[in-house]
């Protein structure tokens, strides 16, 4: 009897084992692993996270696209088409007819005008990039209107340059809302944020299945697309904070595409042959700060020196390859008026001459607030080994994300290591924040970059928001590409790199494309084999 | 000597004094625990607004407008002064308002219902295997202290107490994952039933069983055996060590002698007396041990993709997300506190000296 116990206990275990084995992904269906913790919400009007932007835009359409194949060239979305007034005040977009939002309601010119008033007025995070045009809560409605069910009609404050107002367009806060739906949800004139949170009312690609946060979310296809029905049937983005299981995952099939893998596990997997690799440019570029109230660092000469200090090479060698390359200007690559000048390389003697005619000729000491995470803390022991050579102590304090952008945000630091990513694909976001001043005080309104670090600039900030109202695109470019050149120069910014995003997937799965910003890295297209 | 003795207590009163006597012991109990919440609180509230974090930024993110990031401000009470927020706070939490999260967008109780279960499930089975195989090498150690029974204790505990518990993660991934397929990978449950199991109880594995879906409970336990496990060799190192030495004393006392010169055998020797004196401070340890992975052990649950409350708790840290730290670290102390509570009634009740 005891050996009969015992072997059916034995097989029992066996069968275990066996059904363990089991673990590939569904057949119409993708499975992601990336780290999705930075997600606040799935409102497109409250969204501002790389994860949570990326989320929206596969949920929602807009009014304007960038076609990824075309070097972003604006695409009608739902708008058919447009015209810009001679005074390049007035707008008109003409709707797609026989749209159809997920709940099967008709998408119409007034969806339009309350997803603009929605998002002016609710004003979250990414609200600026609307309410910049001078729409806000109390003037929506008279700037954005329903000439008809498919007309609408949209006034702008200043004749401001339309690929500017256009590229703005195509950010998620921009994002068509299912009016009727949201209404419903609504709960103490909140625009129904609250719903929108875990839940989607759009007409885009897809729809939210379930959305639990820091855990996964999982997306249906909307077979009724109008650009047609999602290759993949589901999507599943499942939260997989640790690289390395992302890698354990990806290997053994259980997933298809893993986001998050780290410069070794990327190398790692390289030999594997059912795993391939594909990378897109990020807009993130990663730079220092130089708070030019500390009396050193506001010396011409010096924030020259540290630009010679960096080996830039050597860390794009050893610490980030394949993760970030060289870049030394504000605009990232693919935007409009990018350029690629690398004016400086390591060249300790030139930065000693330097620093010597400062009147520092033996170095100085000087702080810089470091998040804890890689690759930063490696970028910033490079650069403190180089700064050395030249007599320059810089002390690593190291701290978490918050923490140190917190003391940022306070003009307290140093130096801060960090980086920045556009808002949307126009290069004014960028020159905004790199290149406008306009009030150097504590209590400016606008605390850009430029102000973060006390670098007072009225000269730059008038070309660079005139450059805004410049309505030949090509003349915008140029102004772009002689402002980085001066910025180079003299700006308290030591542009290093910018990011390349990497994305490992299992053979098979095709046509997954990183768009330069999470707005463009779209779902749709991904089939799987 | 002549006895001037009290007339012998009749029986109601000397019952009404036991019962007094406990209530007393309860009440001081009460009172510690009161005590403890009330510091508790205290204590996390001011870690919290110390902490050089702005926690404006959690909820506006860095790239907020001057008027956007002061409307979050005043909404989330910050302009006021401390003690009218600690007071405001204290008020909340006794009636079960624990705020919203504002990473999750839910309220911070809904979301320890979430994440609770997850790691009360790990935590338990991770116990459940340190106490089985822990207690008994603990023992078998004691007994044959010296021999090679008690090295491989040695050898198991030192393993459990010094390799990180990530490198043991990753290390069983990659072994028992990755290369062999004896167990599934990370996360509570295969794609494939994501969506079969509606969450009741927050334990998958319950949940599954009570909806009749056997291939999902299957599914669930191969992804909880192995970061059970590696929590578990934790607790075996843990418990074991503590049992051996507990033993060894009371296998050096006189009654052990005594019970042996009575000609007990080994056994009722080792088990029924020794063991017996072992208990409480054994029920003690074990205690302690159950409540550190109640507490969320962050690392495993990083790996695993598990989640749980040590790794929610470490989030919204890390992105200075105050109620749900608030939140988690109260929940913690509330289960560290009953823990606590439940063990050192186990010992009264176990220990007839401490009744």
């Amino acid at each position: 009897m005891r050996h009969v116990a015992k072997l059916m206990a034995a097989s029992a275990f066996a069968a275990l084992l066996a059904s363990a084995a089991q673990a590939q992904t569904p057949k119409d269906t993708i499975v992601m692993a990336k780290q999705i913790d930075d997600i606040i919400t799935l409102d497109p009007a409250e969204a501002f996270e790389f994860s949570g932007v990326e989320a929206v835009t596969n949920l929602y359409d807009k009014l304007i696209g960038v076609d990824l194949a075309k070097n972003n060239a604006l695409v009608g979305e739902l708008a058919q088409s447009w015209t810009v007034s001679p005074d390049q005040l007035t707008y008109t977009f003409k709707l797609r007819p026989g749209v159809k939002f997920h709940s099967g309601n008709p998408l119409t010119a007034a969806d339009v005008v309350y997803s603009f008033q929605r998002a002016v007025t609710l004003n979250k995070s990414p609200g600026f990039i609307l309410t910049q045009f001078g729409l806000n809560k109390d003037t929506v409605l008279e700037k954005v209107k329903a000439a008809d069910d498919n007309t609408v009609v949209i006034t702008v404050s200043k004749p401001f340059a339309p690929s500017f107002f256009l590229n703005c367009l195509t950010s998620g806060v921009a994002s068509i809302v299912d009016s009727k739906l949201v209404k419903a949800n609504e709960k103490d004139g909140d625009w129904g944020n609250g719903w929108l949170k875990l839940a989607s009312a759009g007409s885009g690609a897809y729809k939210v299945r379930a959305y639990r946060p820091n855990e996964q979310y999982a997306l249906d296809a909307n077979e009724g697309w109008y650009k047609g029905a999602p290759k993949t049937k589901r999507i599943i983005v499942r939260h997989v904070a640790e690289p390395a299981s992302q890698r354990l995952l990806l290997e053994k099939g259980d997933i298809d595409i893993a986001r998050n893998l780290s410069k070794d596990q990327l190398a790692a997997v390289k030999s594997n042959a059912n795993v391939k690799i594909i990378q897109g440019d990020k807009g993130y570029i990663l730079y220092l700060g130089l708070n030019q109230k500390n009396p050193n660092l506001a010396k011409p000469e010096v924030r020259e020196a540290l630009k010679w200090l960096v080996d830039y090479d050597a860390i794009e060698k050893n610490i980030v390859e394949g993760t970030y390359k060289g870049h030394e200007s504000f605009l990232p690559k693919g935007f409009l008026g990018a350029i690629d000048d690398k004016p400086y390389k390591l060249d300790v003697a030139k930065a000693k001459e330097l620093l010597a005619k400062a009147g520092l000729p033996n170095g100085f000491t000087v702080t810089m607030d470091t998040r804890s995470v890689n690759p930063i803390t490696d970028i910033a022991q490079a650069v403190q080994s180089t700064w050395a050579q030249a007599g320059i102590k810089l002390e690593i304090l190291p701290g978490d994300g918050k923490q140190t952008l917190t003391k940022y945000r306070a003009r307290t630091h140093d130096i801060y290591i960090g980086q920045w990513g556009p808002d949307y694909l126009d290069p004014h976001t960028n020159a905004e924040t790199f290149a406008i001043n306009e009030d150097n005080g504590e209590d400016a309104k606008s605390k850009t970059l430029a102000w973060r670090n006390a670098w007072d600039i009225p000269d730059m900030t008038k070309v660079t928001q005139a450059n805004v109202l410049e309505s030949d695109a090509s003349k915008r470019a140029a102004v772009y590409g002689s402002l980085q050149r001066d910025h180079q120069k003299v700006s308290p910014f030591v542009i290093m790199f910018q990011q390349i995003e990497v994305s490992a997937q299992r053979k098979g799965v095709d046509n997954w494309v990183i768009g330069p910003s999470s707005d463009t890295n779209f779902y749709a297209p991904i089939t799987k084999n | 000597m002549v006895a001037i003795s009290a007339p012998t207590p009749p029986a109601p009163p000397r019952a009404k004094s036991r019962a007094a006597r406990w209530a007393k012991i309860l009440g001081r109990e009460l009172t510690t625990v009161a005590i403890t919440i009330f510091g508790l609180l205290l204590v996390t509230f001011l870690i919290a607004r110390v902490m050089p974090i702005d926690p404006v930024l959690a909820v506006v993110g860095d790239r907020a407008p001057a008027d956007v990031y002061d409307k979050a401000r005043l909404a989330l009470g910050l302009d006021k002064p401390y003690w009218q927020q600690f007071a405001t706070y204290i008020g909340k939490v006794f009636t079960g308002d624990l705020g919203t999260s504002v990473l999750t967008a839910q309220k911070v109780t809904d979301d320890i219902k979430t994440v609770f279960p997850a790691t009360l499930e790990l935590a338990t089975l991770g116990t459940l295997i340190g106490v089985a195989l822990g207690v008994p090498l603990g023992i078998l150690a004691a007994v044959n202290q010296g021999r090679w029974i008690d090295q491989i204790a040695r050898v198991i505990g030192l393993i459990g107490y010094s390799i990180p518990v990530f490198w043991l993660g990753l290390m069983g991934l990659l072994l028992f994952y990755a290369k062999l397929g004896w167990v599934a990978g990370p996360g509570r449950l295969s794609v494939a039933y994501q969506d079969f199991v509606t969450p009741v109880t927050g334990l998958v594995m319950l949940d599954a069983a009570m909806q009749g879906e056997w291939e999902a409970v299957i599914d669930a336990f191969w992804h909880l055996i192995l970061p059970a496990s590696v929590l578990g060799l934790l607790s075996v190192a843990y418990i074991s060590r503590m049992t051996r030495s507990f033993m060894i004393t009371e296998l050096q006392q006189q009654y052990v002698v005594a019970a042996r010169v009575k000609g007990l055998s080994e056994w009722r020797v080792v088990c029924g007396h020794a063991l017996g004196n072992a208990f409480v401070p054994l029920v003690t340890v074990i205690a302690l041990s159950y409540m550190h992975l109640l507490e969320g052990s962050v690392l495993t649950e990083t790996i695993f993709a598990w989640p749980g409350l040590g790794r929610y708790i470490t989030n919204a840290l890390l992105n200075a997300d105050m109620n749900a730290v608030l939140g988690g670290t109260l929940v913690v102390g509330a289960v560290f506190i009953a823990v606590n509570l439940f063990s050192d009634i186990l010992g009264r009740v176990a220990d007839p000296r401490a009744r």
